[in-house]
């Protein structure tokens, strides 16, 4: 804590009231601001097409129908087809799992090298790893395109989970390692005395050790896996698209009527997963988000 | 008897710059060495060296007779306890202390033996089924000495074990250790920066500075004639007062003269001294100069001293004179009579007297 | 041979990792650098023909604009998520019993999908059936908001996505700035008798410019790959008035087969992050090695 609050002297307990209430009054519309969207997105879902043309956009539904919902998760138009978002919506399940598990190996295997087993020319393999989180994905989508082809992945999930797992491996690597150097290295040498090889030390010293940055960095890859669009779009084709590509066709398709309330129920179907994590597990996902930008 | 531990012609180099220089030092069975000197001296890497957990530049290792020098730590038959006692954390205390058996292999019975034996040894029974976590830093001291006594080795490697501990606690678990040394009449190599714990533990110390040995020796040797002025300003506390004199030869001795700054110079006649280079700096510990009167003997030399300060420490009374440019600490009974300000005769006792040269620092008698 | 193994297993575990950035980070940006200096329509060509790929972008109206609105939505979107990210942060550091929950409710839109966000501020933003119909039925006849299908206000409606999205995640960060300033310096300033406001603006902000750094880097990083929520948003529309470089690329290399505009559309955007994240990161690099 700040041990710091706007504390105007005693003998005015007034002033210090008023500024309390303006306090309050500030955060609170700043808590609708953010509500807002989350709240319209749920009403809408459950309002009828007939009573989002009639009434206003924040009103609670008269009548509550889960159509729209049924609608979005099994029956709305991704262009030609009309299966709703559940195909979809288990591509990015059958994706993401294996793409996290396999990327947040990968990190702590390395930032374990990385951190307790330095060797010449380590930092220089961290460094370029770090550069790998920073580049605009659109400079390698072309290379990438093709060397899917050539790789005969072009299309299809294991192709995603391959990219996914590829470019996730520098902010993985990053948690990792970060993590690792906070542990003193004479653990390591504590075990090599007893007789320990490395993997044995990793399995039974530092895994056990883990599980809160194990943890963060599940929650991150699944964030960012679950939520992304441009590898989903750029590598998939009809049957292997992830939920967010999924989600965006529904929205933009240009046949028929347009149902908001469908488009609205998908939305939130699709970024149910991600919101379930950010709720159970916020503490996790914010140390994630700060970890990932501010310790470099 | 063969030494345990040989090393000779030891380097250390991390890139261009030298860590460790021609160390060359031997040690029997039962010996316990120190290895001693300040921070960045090179000591810890040494012991490093001698786990096998860094890789020498060049020279040879040998423990027990064999060569080690390439063998990896596991096949060393060492034990090591470390500075921050690298308890594994999520480990509990009986299986800190039984992971090094397990890897290698040995049966649950035999663990299960050793370990009670182990903690009966250190009374850290009640301890076995916690964390780490949960521990003091004396029960983690004990936990961190059991995982290394369990293993029963040639050698034993003690990294600043008790720097982590308050000065109360360092005291008792120095004797432990101590205890423990002459029970077991194990090896022990040990390294600290602290020059007491050198001089209760060691049979053998090694001073070190800048990746260079100073002095081997046992601790008297160390103390009473150190061979240069590094060694004699490092070991002992308050630290030996270094005084630049002039040496005169004369028929039978040495006439060593102190300058003063408002006061006529003092004279000291050495009767043992000989070929002395006209400038020393004249070494005298602390207790070997007493007031006038306590200290008698055929080398003890009295001269009247301006007192400028005078520091009570309980059982001794500290004074200390302006002598040849330098504060000069004499250590009198804790009755005496000096006070600040006053002329007081102290006496010096030339029979403990060290002469260093001044520029290469190199002990001279 | 165990003893090599032994030795050398660290770097083999690191290598595949190695090699993979090698190949798919590097090797791939030399391909795309590559490519951008050819004659690449359909399918990629090798002979290098100069920058005549970037003449062309440069030229390009539809380039300018996606230029001159990464400009506008990157100005607007930094600055204004810093001030509220940091007003918020200010805001809930008054000992706040609702803290968590509040906190919470700022920042869970940093867990949804830029699609998921595009989606729903499109149908807020909607002419005849979101605010503006809202504000309307209640009596203001004449209200009108729809940026969202005005070519010159809709990059406007991508900033308001944009920040509603990312603004919570840098109180996030200002606030852990807020919580780590030394409380020491503080009660010493509460005692000399200086006024909140001055605690605040001479003593804590100041020392959080590592952290407003961060703040920038990550925002602005964001600003320049931002795709999705334009693609949800307005489709880069009406027309290409909300293009930003990353559709632009898209639309070169996957509907319009101008792989050549694609890779330079690329190598500019490369060049901005870099010319942005490489002195940071460097400066970290060397700050960690001091």
């Amino acid at each position: 804590m700040t041990d710091l609050a706007l504390s105007p002297p005693l003998s005015r307990p007034w002033g210090r009231l008023a500024l309390r209430w303006l306090l309050f009054t500030l955060l609170g519309v700043f808590a609708l601001f953010y509500l807002m969207p989350l709240f319209v997105m749920v009403t809408t879902s459950l309002k009828s097409l007939e009573e989002i043309r009639t009434g206003s956009l924040i009103a609670f539904p008269r009548e509550v129908t889960f159509e729209a919902w049924k609608t979005a998760w099994s029956g709305a138009c991704t262009g030609i087809q009309c299966e709703g978002l559940r195909p979809y919506f288990w591509n990015s399940v059958v994706l993401a799992i294996p793409a996290v598990l396999i990327s947040t190996f990968v990190g702590a295997m390395n930032g374990y090298v990385i951190a307790q087993w330095r060797f010449r020319g380590a930092n220089l393999i961290f460094s370029l790893l770090l550069f790998g989180c920073f580049i605009p994905f659109q400079v390698v989508l072309l290379p990438m395109a093709r060397m899917l082809g050539i790789l005969g992945l072009a299309g299809s999930i294991p192709g995603l989970i391959f990219v996914h797992v590829i470019y996730g491996i520098g902010f993985t690597t990053l948690f990792f390692r970060n993590y690792y150097v906070t542990i003193p290295s004479e653990l390591v040498k504590a075990a090599k005395v007893d007789g320990a090889g490395f993997f044995r030390i990793f399995w039974s010293i530092f895994l056990p050790l883990s599980l809160p940055i194990v943890v963060v960095t599940v929650i991150w890859q699944f964030t960012q896996i679950w939520n992304d669009f441009l590898f989903g779009v750029s590598f998939s084709q009809a049957g292997t698209q992830p939920v967010t590509v999924a989600l965006n066709n529904i929205v933009n398709s240009t046949t028929g009527v347009k149902e908001y309330n469908v488009d609205m129920a998908a939305a939130i179907i699709a970024a149910l997963p991600t919101l379930i994590v950010y709720v159970v597990a916020g503490k996790y996902f914010i140390r994630g988000l700060t970890a990932g930008s501010v310790k470099g | 008897m063969s030494p345990i531990l040989d090393i000779s012609n030891l380097y250390k180099n991390y890139g261009s710059t030298e860590i460790l220089k021609d160390i060359n030092v031997s040690i029997e069975p039962g010996d316990f060495l120190v290895l001693v000197g300040p921070s960045g001296c090179g000591k810890s890497t040494l012991l490093n060296c001698i786990a096998g957990l860094e890789p020498i530049t060049s020279g040879r290792i040998e423990i027990g007779g064999r060569d080690m020098t390439h063998v990896s730590p596991k096949d060393r038959d060492i034990a090591m306890v470390f500075q921050s006692y690298a308890l594994y954390p999520t480990m509990s205390v009986a299986k800190n202390i039984t992971f090094g058996m397990k890897v290698r292999g040995v049966d649950a019975a035999t663990q299960e033996a050793k370990l009670n034996e182990v903690a009966r040894q250190l009374q850290i029974e009640p301890l076995l089924n916690r964390r780490p976590g949960q521990l003091s830093g004396g029960q983690r001291q004990r936990v961190a000495m059991g995982r290394a006594l369990v293993r029963d080795p040639k050698l034993f490697l003690f990294d600043e074990p008790l720097s982590n501990l308050d000065a109360k606690l360092r005291v008792e678990m120095r004797m432990e250790i101590k205890k423990l040394h002459h029970n077991l009449g194990a090896t022990m190599v040990y390294v600290t920066h602290d020059q007491i714990e050198a001089m209760t533990l060691a049979t053998k110390i090694v001073v070190m500075k800048g990746g260079v040995v100073q002095q081997i020796g046992s601790p008297s040797e160390i103390y009473n004639t150190p061979a240069n002025l590094f060694v004699a300003d490092f070991m002992g506390s308050p630290a030996m007062n270094l005084i630049p004199a002039r040496a005169r030869s004369n028929g039978n001795g040495t006439e060593i003269e102190i300058a003063r700054d408002n006061d006529a110079p003092i004279v000291l006649r050495d009767v043992h001294a000989r070929n002395l280079p006209e400038d020393v700096i004249l070494g005298l510990r602390p207790e070997d100069i007493a007031q006038a009167g306590f200290r008698a003997g055929e080398d003890v030399q009295q001269a009247a001293c301006m007192i400028d300060m005078v520091e009570p420490a309980g059982a001794d009374t500290y004074v200390v004179s302006n002598l040849g440019g330098k504060q000069v600490t004499a250590r009198l009974h804790a009755e005496t009579a000096a006070r600040p300000g006053e002329m007081l005769d102290l006496a010096f006792d030339l029979g403990k007297v060290s002469y260093f040269a001044p520029d290469s620092g190199e002990r001279l008698n | 041979m165990t003893e090599w193994l032994e030795r050398h297993v660290p770097k083999m575990v690191l290598a595949p990792s190695f090699v993979a950035v090698l190949i798919f980070v590097y090797g791939f940006i030399i391909w795309t650098a590559w490519v951008s200096l050819t004659r690449s329509r359909l399918l990629p060509k090798y002979e290098i023909e100069g920058f005549i790929q970037y003449e062309r972008l440069f030229a390009s109206p539809r380039w300018d604009t996606a230029m001159s609105n990464l400009v506008v939505f990157g100005v607007l979107f930094i600055v204004i998520a810093m001030v509220l990210g940091l007003l918020l942060a200010i805001l809930l550091d008054q000992n706040i019993r609702t803290e968590g929950a509040l906190r919470t409710i700022y920042l869970y839109p940093m867990a949804l999908s830029m699609i998921v966000t595009g989606t729903a501020w499109k149908w807020i933003m909607n002419p005849g059936l979101g605010i503006e119909n809202m504000v309307r039925g209640w009596g203001f006849e004449n209200f009108s908001f729809d940026w969202i299908i005005d070519p010159d206000m809709a990059i406007y409606a991508v900033v308001i996505a944009g920040i509603w999205q990312s603004s919570g995640f840098v109180m996030a960060l200002f606030l852990a700035g807020l919580r780590s300033v030394d409380g020491e310096i503080i009660k010493a300033a509460q005692v000399d008798g200086i006024p909140t406001w001055r605690i605040y603006s001479a003593i804590i902000i100041p020392s959080m410019a590592p952290i407003f750094l961060s703040a920038f880097i990550v925002l602005a990083h964001l600003a320049i790959k931002s795709f999705d929520l334009v693609i949800a948003l307005t489709g880069g529309g009406p027309g290409y008035a909300t293009d930003l470089p990353a559709t632009y690329m898209y639309a070169m290399a996957f509907s319009r087969g101008d792989i050549g505009q694609a890779a330079s559309s690329a190598m500019v955007m490369m060049a901005v992050v870099f010319a942005i994240v490489v002195p940071y990161l460097y400066s970290e690099l060397r700050a960690k090695r001091d």
